[in-house]
């Protein structure tokens, strides 16, 4: 396994800055969709070595980060109840809800448990035939796939004692909503590798010549970054719209066909809420009426959830790239990843909490790179 | 949402967070994972209520000047789950822990304690393995057990066993080690390859398979600073990176001393069964556990020397300088990324989590 060697290679790196240096006439802002990408480019310092006329815009691709507020606050009281064993990825524990988290919960005696996968959650379900098991299953299209497999196996084990709460979204629509948006300033899209592994790229070339927008597919690594922006750029300076594919080795234009008829077997499109944006419509998916046995909302009454969101957090902006994390007044005073006041400063995917971690040089580089005005943006097409 | 009149009285210099971890009011596990909430609690719990000078150099061991002779001494705790792991055990934490704590300050580890939690239920046999461990441990680095306790709990009130041990050492004249030392120009070294100890915890613990097995580095350190002291009294700081691992010591040898630090992500040896297993479960390695490696703070003159000293020893064959102490940006670590970039490298909260994807 010489991948991540490889993908680090700073003399490759040093050829495609030469060539992103040498191709960049005039500005261009550019959003990678994925909180993952955003990781690796703020983690390397990739911003920073780009032409300042290359302006990486965050998307809202941090699952942990658009899951709403209400759902958060209904995980926390099925975690808390008697009997019941809640199951999360490890990052969604520290997300606040509106009076606390998921480690409070487990601190105070709900029997919280972190699993790698959410077919661990039901093996836990047969072992404790006694206890309900309730999976939180959050998440874009890359862990959507995973989570019907586990209910599908469910059901078809006659597990009464195993459900799913869940907040699944999907990535095309938040990209329509981001471009409809009046201030809307991104050019061109660094598409999630892993959700096109899933998905395929069938869903963007309608997006791209609508938006004329180049989509490029793009991985995780800082070579797959910038050859994603390579790529990105050229388009733009060309006045190209295209969808390319720079993630081949991961990435087929059809998906992955089990995952996606998995998906489909058990998921249906409904209008979700994002935490922070509002509501998209079919933007998410809901357990299909065949499971809707298995919907812990249905089988846990959650309802009368109040909720309130800090008013001073601009978590929403950050996720629509309409600010970068160190322009909300709130950002490393009022909040910090131990005093979260948005969901953004607490995922490891979040760009606040990514911005935080890695940029809080005094006078330094977190200063950079604040945004090109919109009127200094070339028009593209 | 807020209303307008809620949002018009907010104060964001004074404001407050409406979900504070900072104020717990429980236990939470980030208080036990080495990183910035482990601070807190001892800097807001502990500290003031045992408020003494000794206490407050916050060491991993302190060192007492009984009439001209200097005495380290330390205690842990170790919880390990599961109790036998590749590489080591519950018994050879308990022994390396201390011992390396003591070594820490320079002192030679003479003397260690053992006090047993034991939860009623637990096999006899697996009691005795733990025992064992903890006497080969022992041997092996060359202290003595003096004395101990034992006490049982009633069933589902423990993990299975939790051992105690707490030890002393004598401190060479003329050797001064602790975190305000660092000084600018200290060439900053590690002992070998970092994280294995808790991606090979997990591992076994998750029922993670990544391929290759990854055994623990758990080790006595203590002869390996015996070495380095051989060439040079003059090495300013130890730190054994266990919980919290890498990027936790050097965070709190930065605040300790105010000086800054500056890492060369390349240099760093991660091996990659240990890149792998991070980058799959979206981890950091600079924050992975360690129980057999230490670094180490020299000035600039004795970096080379020491270090040849260090690849000579058994235990720091993969010794490498990773970075140096600088006076930009006081109090904190930052990386040099393998691209060219910067980043800070800063104290975890907690535990670190799995990423969802």
């Amino acid at each position: 396994m010489k991948y991540i060697d490889e993908f680090n290679d700073p003399d490759l790196a040093r050829r495609l800055l030469d060539e992103i240096h040498a191709t960049v006439t005039r500005p261009w802002a550019l959003m990678e969709v994925c909180g993952g990408q955003t990781h690796t480019i703020i983690r390397h310092g990739i911003d920073q070595l780009l032409p300042d006329a290359v302006e990486l815009i965050h998307g809202p691709g941090c699952p942990v980060c658009v899951t709403p507020l209400d759902v958060i606050d209904k995980a926390l009281e099925i975690a808390a109840r008697p009997g019941v064993i809640f199951c999360s990825f490890g990052d969604m524990l520290r997300v606040p809800g509106t009076d606390r988290d998921l480690f409070r919960v487990k601190g105070e005696g709900g029997d919280v448990r972190v699993v790698y996968s959410p077919l661990d959650a039901l093996d836990l379900a047969r072992k404790n035939p006694d206890r309900q098991v309730v999976f939180f299953a959050i998440g874009f299209e890359t862990t959507a796939p995973a989570n019907a497999m586990a209910v599908h196996q469910a059901r078809r084990l006659g597990l009464g004692n195993f459900s799913l709460l869940v907040s699944h979204v999907r990535v095309p629509p938040a990209i329509e909503a981001i471009m409809t948006a009046p201030e809307c300033r991104v050019q061109a899209f660094l598409a999630a590798g892993h959700v096109c592994s899933v998905m395929g790229i069938a869903e963007y070339p309608e997006l791209a010549d609508r938006h004329r927008v180049p989509v490029v597919v793009t991985g995780f690594e800082p070579l797959d970054i910038l050859e994603g922006i390579r790529r990105a750029v050229r388009q733009l300076e060309r006045g190209e719209h295209r969808v390319e594919n720079a993630y081949p080795r991961a990435v087929r234009e059809q998906g992955n066909p089990a995952a996606l008829s998995m998906l489909e077997e058990v998921f249906e499109v409904t209008d979700r809420n994002w935490r922070g944006i509002g509501p998209i419509p079919a933007s998410g998916w809901r357990l299909s009426e065949t499971y809707r046995a298995y919907d812990a909302e249905h089988r846990f009454d959650v309802t009368g959830i109040r909720t309130e969101e800090p008013a001073v957090c601009r978590a929403g902006e950050v996720l629509q790239g309409l600010i970068k994390p160190t322009e909300c007044e709130a950002f490393g005073t009022a909040c910090t990843p131990r005093t979260p006041l948005g969901a953004t400063m607490v995922s490891s995917e979040g760009a606040c909490a990514a911005y935080h971690l890695y940029r809080r040089m005094p006078g330094g580089p977190a200063q950079r790179g604040s945004r090109i005005p919109r009127e200094e943006l070339n028009t593209v097409g | 949402m807020a209303d307008t009149a809620t949002e018009a009285a907010v104060d964001p210099a004074n404001w407050t967070c409406p979900a504070p971890l900072r104020d717990q009011p429980v236990v939470v596990m980030g208080h036990g994972g080495g990183g910035a909430l482990s601070a807190e609690l001892i800097e807001q719990v502990f500290a003031p209520a045992y408020g003494n000078p000794t206490l407050a150099a916050l060491t991993d061991s302190a060192v007492l000047d009984l009439g001209g002779a200097r005495l380290a001494f330390s205690t842990d705790s170790y919880v390990v789950r599961p109790l036998f792991f590749p590489g080591g055990s519950l018994g050879d934490l308990a022994v390396n822990g201390t011992v390396n704590d003591l070594a820490m300050s320079g002192a030679r580890p003479a003397y260690l304690s053992t006090a047993f939690v034991l939860e009623e239920g637990v096999a006899l046999d697996v009691v005795g393995r733990v025992a064992q461990a903890i006497g080969a441990a022992a041997e092996a680095a060359g202290v003595t057990i003096a004395t101990g306790d034992t006490k049982v709990v009633e069933s589902g009130h423990g993990d299975g066993v939790y051992v105690t041990t707490a030890g002393v050492g004598l401190v060479p004249d003329g050797v001064d080690i602790r975190p305000q030392r660092a000084q600018p120009g200290d060439a900053v070294l590690v002992s070998g390859p970092i994280g294995l100890h808790g991606v090979a915890v997990m591992s076994v613990r998750e029922g993670l398979e990544f391929g290759v097995e990854i055994a623990s580095d758990t080790a006595p350190l203590a002869g390996l600073v015996a070495a380095m002291l051989a060439v040079t009294k003059d090495i300013h700081v130890l730190r054994d990176p266990t919980r919290g691992g890498l990027g936790a010591s050097l965070n709190e040898i930065a605040r300790a001393s105010g000086t800054g630090v500056r890492l060369r992500e390349r240099a760093v040896p991660v091996p990659d069964e240990v890149a792998n297993a991070c980058g799959f479960l979206g981890l950091d390695p600079l924050y992975v556990a360690n129980e057999g490696r230490l670094v180490a703070f020299v000035p600039p003159r004795h970096a080379e020397a020491v270090l040849a000293a260090m690849r000579a020893h058994p235990q720091g064959g993969g010794a490498a300088i990773i970075g140096e102490c600088v006076e930009d940006h006081p109090g904190m670590v930052v990386a040099a990324t393998g691209l060219g970039g910067t980043r800070v490298v800063d104290l975890p909260l907690g535990e670190q989590l799995p990423r969802i994807c």
